[in-house]
């Protein structure tokens, strides 16, 4: 299939709402945007493909294309791995001038993937394609044939070179192409009626394991959370799993529907974040495993689990909600955190003034509304001027948002907590959302932001403000001597 | 907040001797040479610190007292090396500090460096010879450096009514490094004033190559300017160990001064610039006001580092003071807080409790810190707790350049937020395991006790 068809298909995703409520016309357009040349934020579908695939540990990424793709990216997501670390390991063909000129680029490949195979011994090789490899017309998949024939492992093309798209895009592609050539490809022989998947959780920061060990407990297995320490072996399978959740995110729909036509996989939408969404999660879990086979016991058991879980979580919480009570919060995420991040906050007894719904789908608008109560909470974008304009008008008290708009917080002087891919802390689960909690507290209360919202001694032209708390001789000896006044200079 | 509890033993110290302190000062007068009153090793140990800290051949001579002087009396020895070190150094100014040997037999030093210098006027010539009275026995770092301070005072400077309106005087406190002393006096430049720093290392211990030897220390206040150090319009005394050469001044010149605990964060720096826009009746100067702007960025991108962290910190009391302030600003907690000397009153001022004891106590109080604040010694206790050790004081013998990394005003507090949260950095080499996050772990310590999972940076 070429990359124009495959991209049309992952776009007819009939399970995505949004697309559900399309004309058949437009459907056919697709939905990708169209982008504004010099108003353009947000990442590649290359990068999209990257950031889906990256985490699984054992497999090494190679990149076939000139450095900027892999150099300017790599090592930049904090996904943990439980063993293999060759995952953070960057390969890249780096393509030169003269393997462009002389169309040398397939030959390359090809003796990468050999050297790597060498030195590593990968059970499995993702090589992601890019604009200037498409362009030059390398056929990578053919490539990836061979040297799978050759080297007697998968070696797995990703097309989904940056020009292609958004960053969404690159989700979808990646998730088409564990589809297509990964899931399914080996049998497993320790298939039990408690197996499950989570797809579309990446582990940040070992996240997942705040929430494993729980599910573990009520003796669910975890065939693949993809991508978040997920082994090859693991993604290929995925398709003996009697479940998928699908971790908030929209970017791996096409794969939890397609795993339910292909091998019969009910899956449900849901989020680790907060306690009641993890409690919900867990619920969907088991109710789906009940359906498919699972003792009715498991649904009581959960119960029991959630009930303690939950009670330890807001025992642990306690002491924290005098210090966040009435924080007014500024939530400037999108997607599917536009609510699920609310209704935590909410839990905590923090206000949140206003959410983004940037990238949300219909019915993430609607739950957030739901959540707020006012279409005037909800906004789609604010320019960087308006944030900046609230954030120094004191109209909030933190900004809760990604690393792209940390600064206008920081800025305007005002806390400022990473919440999107790039964070340094884990917040899943029930331990994760009091960590979470615990973070924002030590933001909005950090003693930075008083001392550097007090205004400086001086107006803007350095002249001093008279202040009141000048020692008594300083002011003697100012009245005396400032200006040149010396009277008894002359005494000695 | 301070306790002080009586003990036999000190393991692993944190305290440096008082004549040490003193000595220290001295090197900071230009051809000063100090002159430890005490037996040969009193000065060798101190000396082998001060070259291990610095880099540097340090000029500190000894009065190298034996048994039998000890037992007769050392003045003899004392008029001997004063009078060899004239003629062998040539130097403007001897410190003489004793130590716990000769005050432990105790002779009125005061009198025979009088009759020393008295008797041997033609060979002295305009040579100074000043006494700072620093037993070990007492003490640490900055009462021997306040010792020799308040002591130059007392004997150099003249009485005056004059008042210099350029003029404006700095006592630096003991931790000050060259880079804080040159910060210190640029700032003051630009009001427009001429600061005499006393005592002024910047330009004796900066680490330069000169094109001759030269066996004293060169550089440093010069004794002309501690003669006339009356004649400014104002005083600035930095640390609580300045308070008492500040008021010695005061009472023999009638010099005003204003004691600023720390010049070290926003607040403090704030309130030695606004004090010399007052003095001086200029506005701020714009320079100075970007600095300013360029600590308020570092301390937002700074505070993610130290939000939470605990921080374990053990050094002379004025150091306390300034570094677990600082970490306070910046939303840290120290959680121990160890004072070398039980006597200054900066003590109950320290954001944390207080306790005197030593590097043993800080080993053993540190665990579940983040981050241990002392001087090189401290990295036994950092190796043996894997917890970083950001250095800070005397001695620092395991890290090139100490002299010029700087604290105070705007750029040193700048630099010093950089450099602890890089400490933190690069400290993190811990990934997160499945054990470590498993929440069923401990589960009988349910409280917020709990520590935190290790931040993951970069």
């Amino acid at each position: 299939m070429s990359l124009k068809a495959r991209i049309a298909s992952v776009f007819d995703e009939p399970a995505c709402p949004t697309n559900r409520e399309k004309s058949e016309t437009t459907r056919k357009k697709g939905c990708s945007k169209p982008l504004t040349p010099g108003a353009a934020a947000g990442g590649c579908a290359f990068d999209g493909a990257k950031i889906v695939l990256q985490p699984v540990t054992d497999v090494a990424h190679l990149i076939h294309g000139p450095l900027a793709c892999e150099g300017n990216s790599w090592d930049n997501r904090h996904s943990a791995s439980s063993g293999p670390d060759l995952w953070r390991r960057s390969f890249t063909t780096d393509l030169s001038e003269l393997d462009i000129v002389m169309g040398n680029g397939e030959k390359k490949l090809f003796k990468a993937i050999r050297t790597i195979v060498e030195r590593h011994d990968p059970p499995a090789i993702f090589v992601y394609s890019t604009c200037v490899a498409s362009l030059i017309g390398d056929d990578i998949s053919a490539v990836c044939k061979r040297a799978g024939e050759r080297f007697g492992r998968p070696v797995v093309a990703v097309e989904a070179p940056g020009f292609a798209g958004s960053k969404n895009l690159g989700n979808r592609l990646a998730g088409q192409t564990l589809l297509d050539h990964v899931i399914g490809t080996v049998e497993p022989d320790d298939v039990t009626p408690y197996d499950v998947n989570i797809l579309g959780e990446y582990n940040l920061l070992g996240e997942f394991w705040f929430v494993k060990p729980l599910l573990e407990e009520l003796g669910i297995r975890l065939r693949a959370v993809i991508p978040g320490d997920a082994r090859y072996r693991d993604i290929a399978t995925a398709h003996r799993a009697k479940a998928n959740m699908m971790v908030c995110s929209s970017a791996l729909i096409n794969l939890a529907r397609g795993m339910q036509e292909r091998w019969g996989i009910p899956y449900f939408e849901g989020s680790f974040y907060g306690i009641a969404d993890t409690s919900a999660a867990i619920r969907g879990i088991c109710r789906l495993l009940v359906e498919g086979g699972a003792s009715a016991d498991l649904l009581d058991r959960a119960e029991t689990l959630i009930a303690r879980e939950e009670a330890i979580a807001w025992q642990r919480i306690e002491p924290l909600k005098p210090r966040l009570a009435g924080k007014r919060v500024l939530l400037n995420t999108g997607g599917v955190k536009s609510w699920s991040m609310v209704d935590a906050l909410q839990e905590a007894g923090m206000e949140v003034i206003r959410t983004s719904i940037k990238k949300s789908t219909e019915e993430d608008k609607a739950r957030a509304l739901a959540a707020l109560k006012d279409e005037k909470h909800l906004f789609d974008r604010l320019p960087p001027r308006e944030i900046y304009r609230m954030l120094a008008d004191g109209e909030a008290d933190i900004m809760l948002s990604g690393s792209r708009t940390q600064f206008i917080a920081l800025k305007a002087k005002t806390p400022w907590l990473d919440v999107n891919q790039e964070r340094h802390h884990p917040y899943a689960g029930y331990e994760g959302f009091v960590e979470l909690l615990k973070r924002i507290d030590l933001a909005v209360n950090s003693p930075v932001f008083p001392a550097l919202r007090a205004p400086a001694p001086w107006d803007e032209a350095g002249r001093l403000l008279d202040s009141p708390d000048v020692p008594v001789e300083v002011v003697h000896s100012f009245r005396k001597f400032a200006g040149g006044v010396l009277e008894d200079a002359d005494d000695c | 907040m301070s306790s002080t509890e009586v003990r036999s033993l000190s393991t692993n110290p944190l305290k440096s001797s008082q004549p040490l302190g003193a000595a220290y000062a001295f090197l900071g007068v230009e051809g000063g040479i100090p002159l430890l009153h005490g037996s040969q090793g009193c000065t060798a140990f101190a000396l082998v610190l001060f070259v291990r800290h610095f880099k540097e051949t340090i000029p500190i001579q000894t009065t190298a007292m034996n048994e039998i002087s000890t037992v007769l009396g050392g003045s003899d020895h004392l008029e001997e090396a004063i009078v060899n070190i004239r003629t062998r150094a040539n130097p403007k100014l001897i410190g003489v500090c004793t130590t716990a040997l000769v005050e432990t037999r105790g002779e009125d030093f005061a009198a025979d460096i009088a009759s020393i210098v008295d008797r041997r006027a033609d060979a002295l010539g305009d040579c100074r010879v000043v006494l700072a009275g620093t037993p070990d026995f007492r003490g640490s770092i900055e009462e021997g450096w306040s010792a020799a301070v308040t002591a130059m005072i007392e004997a150099g400077t003249q009485p005056t009514a004059r008042r210099d309106p350029e003029r404006l005087v700095i006592l630096a406190p003991s931790h000050f490094t060259v880079g804080d002393i040159e910060v210190v006096r640029q700032t003051a430049e630009l009001f427009g004033f001429t600061p005499v720093v006393l005592p002024d290392i910047s330009g004796s211990l900066d680490g330069t190559v000169p094109d001759r030897w030269i066996p004293s220390a060169y550089g440093g206040t010069a004794v002309a300017d501690i003669e006339t150090l009356g004649a400014a319009c104002h005083c600035v005394a930095v640390g609580e160990h300045m308070r008492r050469p500040a008021e010695v001044l005061n009472r023999k010149t009638g010099l005003a001064f204003t004691l600023l605990p720390t010049l070290t964060g926003l607040a403090a720096a704030d309130r030695f610039v606004a004090l010399l826009a007052r003095l001086s009746g200029r506005p701020v100067p714009a320079s100075i006001r970007r600095r300013r702007s360029q600590l308020q960025d570092a301390m937002l991108d700074g505070h993610f580092h130290f939000g939470g962290r605990k921080v374990a910190i053990a050094a002379e009391p004025d150091l306390l003071y300034q570094m677990a302030s600082f970490f306070a600003e910046m939303g840290a907690e120290t959680s121990v807080a160890i004072a070398s000397t039980p006597d200054s009153a900066i003590l109950e001022a320290v954001p944390a409790e207080v306790i005197v004891g030593d590097l043993g106590d800080l080993e053993q109080r540190a665990t579940g810190a983040d981050l241990l604040v002392s001087h090189a010694h401290g990295r036994q206790a950092s190796e043996r707790l894997d917890i970083p050790l950001f250095r800070v004081g005397f001695p620092i013998f395991d890290r090139l350049g100490a002299q010029h990394r700087r604290s105070a005003l705007y750029e040193g507090t700048r630099d010093l937020i950089f450099e602890v949260a890089n400490t933190l950095i690069a400290a993190d080499h811990h990934h997160p395991t499945p054990e470590s996050l498993d929440p069923l772990r401990n589960r009988e310590t349910l409280h917020d006790s709990r520590p935190s999972p290790e931040p993951r940076r970069h």
